[in-house]
């Protein structure tokens, strides 16, 4: 599986859109609690959302390092690259 | 320049100094003296006891209160010490006993609260190289115990076996060998809804995953003995840990953690919450023992679930929007905004009734609720007295007004 950064920011961005109420322009240093607004709940479910779209575990272990969308952005990258590892 | 260690609670403090002052402040209540399980004096007035988990009406059972007393004056206010060492007495041990009797279970551990019970057990049969896998509304206790471990932590949604079977399905796939707790409530108690536990203990089992079930809201008040949701939906024997309180139908404080796991007593020697704190006092061990014995010989399952089914379904038609549908104790109102709801349980303790006022994030899909938890000894009257209270403060704050609509229609 090869998918690169920019195309996994682009899905995590749609998957963020539904969330993103106050119409935000979405950056890699956009804040999930500062910006957005997310308390730390609708930033769980939005987890469950990347989870299902891109069928892998996201740990909540991983949620404290998680405050960007860059930051989930290279984290999903990472998870899929360990997946493709394992495969 | 150092930051001061409370800078981080600014928000919070500025939300809570914008609570109403006085006793319309729900921070305030005191309870001043308590008359019955279910009224006490607060603010200088009778109220009437709407939101306080006594499911039962333990509090004040006589038997409970006579076996207390006989321990208290027998072996004293207190063990001062943790159950490894000087802490446990005969009167634990009994309580283990009965506790497994009461579940029909191999084995039966004691904890100070339920808190730590959830706390220590999956915070221990949780290792590093292990997964917890918890429903999306889990009490704090149930995530604290998660942050308290080392295993990796998913969540699934809410009472959803299929967003569940994903979760296990994925994790299997990288990991075939990884022990798997999975951990569901048999009631959740901010909406009284049931845990689907056929589905959800089937797709765990699916997956060899254990199954953990916290009855903290449900042992008492269903199942044929009263043991709780897995006993009332047939899945006692897919249920590998069953987690409770002594603190809500059992009338006083403590946890317990049952189970037929062979290697299950290892917990007393490796489970930090049980080990490094102090056990039960004897006279709250000795009631906790008599409550569960009433428990099971006594049904006040049918009076309690009847009296909920009135509450709610009086909220209901007097044009309340319900959170609850009266099939568990819970009885709850959905109200708007917060601010209506700070004010509305402001009302409910002037007029003499004290609610619980459950506010997100403490409560699933950022609902502000009204909560009520019925008891065993309500009365008609008192179900009555709430009811009129509820509509008189709901008409006042202009929340029920289709309903006379409704009614004519």
């Amino acid at each position: 599986m090869t998918q690169n950064v920019d195309e996994i920011f682009k899905q995590i961005c749609s998957l963020i859109e539904p969330f993103n109420t106050k119409k935000v322009t979405l950056s890699r240093d956009t804040i999930f609690s500062v910006d957005l607004e997310l308390d730390s709940l609708t930033v769980m479910d939005l987890l469950a959302e990347i989870e299902d779209e891109f069928d892998i575990t996201v740990p909540l272990n991983l949620l404290p390092d998680l405050e960007t969308v860059g930051q989930f952005t290279d984290a999903v990258q990472k998870l899929l690259a360990e997946e493709s590892l394992d495969e | 320049m150092t930051l001061d260690l409370f800078e981080k609670f600014d928000p919070i403090l500025n939300d809570y100094n914008g609570l109403p002052e006085g006793e319309a402040n729900p921070f305030t209540v005191s309870m001043e003296k308590v008359l019955s399980p279910t009224t006490a004096i607060i603010n200088g007035r009778e109220t009437i006891l709407a939101g306080t988990n006594n499911y039962m009406g333990m509090t004040f059972n006589a038997e409970c209160m006579a076996a207390a007393q006989e321990a208290l004056t027998s072996l004293g206010t207190g063990t001062t010490g943790s159950r490894v060492l000087n802490g446990t007495y005969d009167g634990h041990k009994q309580l283990e006993e009965c506790l497994k009797k009461f579940y029909d279970t191999d084995y039966a551990i004691v904890f100070s609260t339920g808190y730590q019970a959830n706390l220590g057990v999956i915070a221990t049969l949780a290792g590093p190289k292990d997964y917890v896998v918890i429903d999306a509304d889990s009490h704090a206790s149930i995530y604290d115990g998660c942050a308290l471990g080392n295993a990796t932590i998913v969540r699934f949604k809410h009472n959803d076996p299929e967003n569940l079977d994903k979760r296990l399905a994925r994790i299997r796939r990288n990991d075939p060998e990884a022990g798997i707790l999975v951990v569901l409530e048999g009631v959740y108690s901010m909406l009284g809804d049931q845990a689907p536990l056929k589905e959800l203990t089937e797709t765990s089992k699916k997956h060899h995953a254990h199954v953990l079930v916290d009855e903290a809201h449900s042992i008492g008040v269903f199942g044929e003995t009263g043991r709780g949701v897995a006993q009332e939906q047939g899945v006692e024997d897919q249920v590998d840990f069953i987690v409770g309180t002594f603190s809500k139908s059992v009338g006083t404080i403590g946890g317990y953690c049952v189970s037929n796991h062979p290697k299950f007593e290892a917990l007393r020697l490796v489970c930090r919450p049980y080990m490094f704190t102090a056990s039960l006092p004897p006279s709250v061990v000795a009631s906790a023992t008599k409550a569960l014995e009433l428990i099971a010989s006594t049904n006040l399952r049918s009076k309690l679930l009847s009296n909920s089914m009135k509450l709610n379904n009086g909220l209901d038609q007097a044009g309340f929007k319900m959170g609850t549908t009266g099939e568990s104790p819970i009885a709850a109102i959905i109200v708007a905004d917060q601010n209506t709801a700070i004010a509305f349980w402001g009302e409910m303790i002037r007029e003499g009734v004290y609610v619980n006022l459950a506010l997100p994030p403490a409560t699933p899909n950022g609902l502000n609720l009204m909560r009520c938890s019925l008891s065993a000894a309500h009365t008609l009257e008192q179900i009555e007295f709430m009811l009129e209270k509820f509509t008189l403060v709901g008409e006042k704050l202009g929340l029920l007004q289709n309903v006379s609509e409704t009614a004519l229609a």
